[in-house]
């Protein structure tokens, strides 16, 4: 019978990985992301469905063990937090090029540098801008729950082997060492068949297939470059989500993911009992970013504001999206520092309403 | 003498002249030709191909595997009548 | 005297006694004339033909003159980031124990930028064979100087000879893994002569039948030429290697069946 279990998020994703029949796991110890490998290893998966569990010498041998068992058309995948996703970056640009999917877990922690083991949302840009060198995206999950952080792991594998591509589960600290109810899924089975791309060994019935991001003639480099762009356009057409929260009447929207959004929602309860009519859009993909409810949304409201504990990264995307239909502005913390409900709805009216804040 | 005669077949498109087959032939059956592939190198060939033994020494040091070795037995000598 | 035989008797089917494997593809290699990496592959493909194992073998590409390696060999193939085969041939065997799977290496791939990826993998004796080709320079980029460049031998990067007071000293990264109890196979050959050749291969064959016993690691380190990168002909870059590099990186087992060799 399926009940609900108590467990930290990280906890969560590492619980549901294995539910989901995934084939690997290679990671590396970094605050606050840690449990991850820990649970696994504690749990021993390779006797519950066989999966393999292993402990790198550093993110960066991590990252290409995920495209070495990727290429083998298994599902892999690896977590880490913001620098030790840095070093990831280059496998990251790697298994992109190579169009290879795989799950990625960001539990993100406030930098630059070192910076501090606290909670953060400033590897915005690295996640979704891509990240690594060249071109390419990755798909962006934003959980904001225990729950989500266990239910994403099975939509971030999907969406990888749907579109040959990386998905990463953007997440935070907050929500990694947050302990939450959540119900898992049944367990899946592992794969039996693998993708015909994959490098399982040239049987004498095809040719062999290989896995590699290089392309020397510039003309079909480009052509590949296109190829992966048509790609991206497709997620954005067909895999964006999001949430919306109090909308339907709303004159300003707050728009914020992970953590952010929680607060957020506390955030517009608050405004209203003041009588501001204050709605939620909370991204579940980052990219593909929800641009198109923002775009048709932005003629009603009288204004938005990011709320991101960052510098201001996603408030870029939002400034594209409604691309001057209404005015945009930030408001965050950073260094590990959390907002409260009341500084989100006290910097809302400030900037909106008294014209006190610009913003 | 040998009991065995060789001969090999160079693929001379592929040939890029390096002449490391030259000092792996214990016969001195190989040098390289004046004359140029596509490519322009020179390729390999048997100046002396009476000398090769079908060791196939030139063909397992060659890099790009452009030499294939064929060696056939002597038949018996047949005994000179007076 | 029965000077009897014809070259177009000899050249028959029935008469061949070598020929390319066709495990390699028929593409003409991109190396430059006289370089031991066609070799190299070309030994890699003959074992794989002769254990009859295409079908279960996975090469991982490294990044450097070999970064095409795959357009080669017709086996399913991988091509790693710089330095970073180890980690990828350690994720491929684990998924899929019953594969042969090998890495192929330069030495400023395996020894300089993935130094930290072939150790892990040779300590944590991963099952696979890594062949690793060194000739003492970076081929690809250049001729720069690589963490196995001699001291005081040219290189773009030292111009002036390799100055260890100011750029360090060579690397034997293979009598270093050699110390490390994940690795059982550990041999230092080349492809330059006939004799050399030969040896090579057992080595190559070696490697391969070692994934069965599942004791651990085994490195084939193929001492080679660069004779763009050190400016010579291929004849006199091979000549060079055995007067220069073969006497700081000797030829020969350095440990077997795990146990270190005895030095002579």
């Amino acid at each position: 019978m399926k009940e609900y279990v108590l467990m930290k998020g990280n906890e969560a994703i590492a619980e549901a990985a294995i539910l989901a029949g995934a084939d690997a796991y290679f990671g590396y110890p970094i605050t606050p992301q840690s449990e991850v490998l820990e649970y696994l290893m504690a749990e021993k998966p390779h006797e519950r469905t066989g999966m393999v569990v292993l402990q790198a010498e550093s993110e960066v041998a991590a990252i290409n063990m995920v495209y070495g068992g990727a290429g083998c058309g298994r599902k892999v995948f690896t977590s880490s937090s913001s620098p030790g996703i840095s070093l990831k970056q280059e496998g990251l640009s790697y298994i992109a090029g190579a169009e290879l999917p795989c799950l990625v877990v960001n539990v993100v922690r406030a930098g630059p540098g070192l910076g501090t083991i606290q909670t953060a949302q400033s590897d915005y840009f690295q996640s979704v801008k891509g990240g690594g060198h060249g071109d390419y995206r990755l798909i962006v999950l934003a959980p904001a729950s225990v729950q989500e952080m266990a239910d994403f792991v099975g939509l971030g594998f999907d969406l990888a082997f749907k579109y040959r591509n990386p998905a990463m589960i953007l997440t935070d600290g907050a929500l990694g060492q947050m302990m939450e109810k959540v119900m898992f899924s049944e367990q899946q089975p592992r794969m039996t068949e693998f993708p015909e791309w994959a490098t399982t060994g040239k049987s004498p019935g095809r040719e062999r297939n290989i896995i590699t991001s290089l392309d020397l003639d510039s003309a079909q480099q480009e052509k590949f470059n296109l190829k992966l762009q048509a790609k991206y356009r497709k997620m954005e057409e067909e895999e964006v989500r999001y949430e919306l929260i109090d909308c339907q009447d709303a004159e300003y929207l707050l728009v914020a993911y992970g953590t952010s959004a929680r607060i957020c929602q506390k955030s517009v309860q608050l405004a209203r009992e003041k009588g501001i009519k204050v709605g939620l859009l909370r991204p579940i993909t980052l990219f593909p970013f929800p641009k198109k409810p923002l775009k048709d949304m932005a003629p009603n409201l009288k204004g938005i504001l990011s709320v991101e504990m960052s510098a201001g990264q996603m408030v870029e995307d939002v400034l594209l999206a409604v691309n001057g239909r209404v005015r945009v502005e930030h408001f965050g913390r950073m260094g590990g520092m959390i907002p409260s409900p009341d500084e989100i709805t006290g910097a809302l009216e400030n900037i909106f309403i008294k014209g006190t804040d610009h913003g | 003498m040998a009991n065995a005669k060789g001969s090999i077949v160079v693929d001379r498109e592929k040939c890029k002249g390096c002449e490391v087959c030259i000092l792996a032939c214990p016969t001195g059956v190989i040098q390289l030709t004046r004359e140029v592939n596509a490519k322009g190198y020179h390729f390999a060939y048997m100046v002396n191909p009476d000398a090769c033994t079908g060791c196939s020494n030139c063909a397992i040091v060659c890099p790009d595997g452009v030499i294939t070795v064929y060696r056939k037995k002597r038949p018996p000598v047949e005994k000179s009548v007076q | 005297m029965a000077e009897n035989l014809k070259t177009q008797d000899i050249i028959k089917a029935e008469n061949l006694v070598y020929s390319k494997t066709p495990v390699l593809t028929d593409n003409v290699m991109h190396y430059c004339p006289g370089c031991g990496h066609g070799t190299a592959h070309r030994l890699i493909a003959e074992v794989i033909e002769e254990m009859d194992i295409q079908a279960d073998t996975i090469g991982i590409a490294p990044v450097g003159c070999s970064v095409l390696m795959y357009n080669y060999l017709d086996i399913d193939m991988q091509q790693a980031a710089h330095g970073r085969a180890p980690a990828i041939a350690t994720a491929v065997k684990r998924l899929m124990p019953a594969k042969y799977v090998f890495t192929y290496q330069g030495d400023g791939d395996l020894a300089a930028i993935g130094t930290a990826e072939t150790i892990h993998a040779c300590n944590r004796g991963e099952n696979i064979a890594i062949f690793f080709v060194n000739n003492g320079i970076y081929g690809m980029t250049g001729g720069q100087m690589a963490p196995t460049t001699l001291p005081n031998m040219k290189s773009s990067t030292s111009p002036y000879g390799r100055d260890v007071e100011l750029m360090g000293n060579p690397l034997k990264i293979t009598e270093l893994v050699a110390q490390l109890p994940g690795t059982w196979y550990v041999t230092r050959q080349a492809v330059h002569t006939p004799s050399a050749v030969r040896k090579a291969k057992k080595a190559v064959r070696r490697a391969f039948e070692n994934q069965k016993l599942k004791k651990g690691l085994s490195l084939i380190e193929i001492v080679s030429n660069c004779n763009s990168g050190w400016k010579m002909s291929p004849v006199q870059a091979n000549a060079w290697m055995e007067e220069n590099m073969l006497p700081f990186y000797p030829l020969g087992d350095i440990k077997l069946e795990g146990n270190l060799l005895a030095k002579e």
